[in-house]
Order: C-alpha cells, then structure tokens, then sequence
C-alpha cells in the first residue's frame, strides 16, 4: 500500500510491520541532519499542528538519548528514546518509546541522501512489534480525521 | 482491535493479499479461489473467514454457489487512512521546509564526530 500523489511517500511493508516515509528537500544533508539534531531547530517543526511540545532533553550523538512531552489542552503524552548511532549528514539511528508502555520499543532509522545540488532525500522507517501496533501507529497521526474516519468504518464493517 | 487495525491485519498475509487481488476482478467461489494454491480447500476456507470477519469480503447467503465479494469500500477507507497519515507527515516537513530555509548557507556541519569504522546502515 503506497501513497505517492504528492511530495511525501508513505509505503507500509507488507512482510513486516514497518512503514517508510521519504520526503525530499531543497537543502543540503548537513542542514537536514541539523535540523533533526538541534533541539531548537527540531522542535521548530518536528510534532502534531496545534500541539505544545516541551523537549525534557534531547542528546542526539551517539549514545544519547531525548524525551519530550506533547500536549494540548485536553491531553498530553510524552515519548522518550535512544540514539543509537548518529553519523552526521549521513545516518540517525534510534528508539522511540511511549512513556506508560515502556516494553514498546520501535526502532527507528533515517537516512540523509545527498542528491547533489543541494537537494536531500530523507528515508524514514519506524518498525513496529507488530501489524495492529504499526496500524495503531499510522492511526495515531490523524487526530480528528482518524474519528470520523473509524466511525464511517464501523458503519461499513457493520453492514 | 479497531476495524482499521482488523482489516490491515487481514491483509498483512501474503495468501490473503493474492486472494482480494484476484477477487478484484471478479466474484470467485471457495473453490475457484483455492484452485492456484497448494493448501486444502479447508485452510482456503479459514483465510476466507479471516477476511470475512474483518469486512473485507462477503459471501451471499441465499445463492448456492456461494461466492466471496470483495467489499471494494474497505478499501477506499484504508486508503484515507494512509493518505491522512500521508499528508500529517507532509505538513510536518513542509514546517521543515521552512526551517531549512531559514537557516544560514552554508552550514558547518554539526561539531560531533561520532562515526565508528565498519559502521553500516
């Protein structure tokens, strides 16, 4: 299953639960590697519209670790994990855990392509223990939508 | 398990993908859909109720022979859901966009120097 009608590729593996996401940008690997390490720049974008996101530390070397918390008004949540292996410009490889579920743990791994001119192709792949948490996880993102999306769902699975 | 989680689960199986993919084309019988495999026509059975449960196909009732319908629907629902998940990511990096662009040219690269020989991705 494979959405590539704009910018963001978003494929989910059918033999394990994992899901790649790649996404290419008009900088330089060295930028999008920083933007992905400097806390502040991170946090600039990194995270759900319409969310405060308050990072309790965030060491991406090598050996490191970084836990932030989410919230808005009705809810908060906060994730933690550790960086593996940190090549810069090339590599980021790291947990991502929910605080609360500390026996989930999703290995992560993005990688920074240098394109030439300028250009960067970021591949992201999160693997999940198993289809309904990766499911679960591909749910997750979509806030209201996801809502309403479920309930016309029920109603067809109803049928 | 929510319905979403139900029916990409179903189709997390190799066997059960080729079977709505045939079942694409057409209304196929138990039968007819276990002819290309080398499995009984009881495990052929299972994997049907497997995606029947989860509301990818249904069997008529009342006609004798039976046949599996794929709910073509589904589909479209999952396909939203993806393309939802899709388009959050796309506005994540589109902010990144942003931050890129803002940042200086060209950028020292980050002090750290953490790369172990024989490293692979």
């Amino acid at each position: 299953m494979t959405t590539t009608t704009r910018q963001t590729e978003i494929s989910l593996d059918p033999d394990v639960p994992l899901v790649r996401i790649i996404r290419e940008f008009d900088a330089s690997p060295e930028q999008v590697f920083r933007a992905h390490t400097d806390p502040e720049l991170f946090s600039q974008w990194n995270g759900p519209r319409g969310m405060q996101k308050r990072i309790d530390h965030f060491d991406c070397r090598t050996g490191g670790s970084y836990r932030y918390e989410l919230a808005r008004e009705d809810m908060s949540a906060s994730f933690y994990g550790c960086f593996h292996e940190v090549r810069p410009s090339e590599a980021i490889v790291q947990t991502f855990t929910f605080e609360g579920m500390p026996d989930g743990v999703a290995p992560e791994r993005l990688v920074f392509t240098d394109l030439g001119g300028g250009r960067t192709r970021l591949t992201a792949t999160s693997l999940v223990d198993s289809f309904a948490d990766r499911d679960a996880f591909v749910a997750s993102g979509m806030e209201t939508g996801v809502r309403e999306g479920y309930e016309r769902l029920d109603e067809v699975l109803a049928r | 398990m929510d319905a979403l989680s139900k029916v990409l689960s179903a189709l997390a199986d190799p066997t059960r993908r080729d079977m709505v993919s045939r079942l694409a084309r057409g209304d196929a019988t138990v039968n007819e859909l276990a002819a290309p495999y080398d499995m009984t026509l009881q495990a052929v059975s299972k994997h049907v109720r497997v995606l029947q449960v989860a509301g990818v196909v249904t069997r008529s009732r009342d006609a004798q022979r039976r046949p599996v319908h794929l709910q073509a629907h589904v589909f479209d629902l999952v396909t939203t859901c993806i393309e939802r998940y899709r388009r959050e990511a796309e506005e994540r990096y589109g902010r990144l966009d942003d931050v890129l662009a803002a940042m200086p040219d060209p950028v020292e690269s980050h002090p750290q120097k953490t790369t172990r020989a024989g490293a692979t991705t």
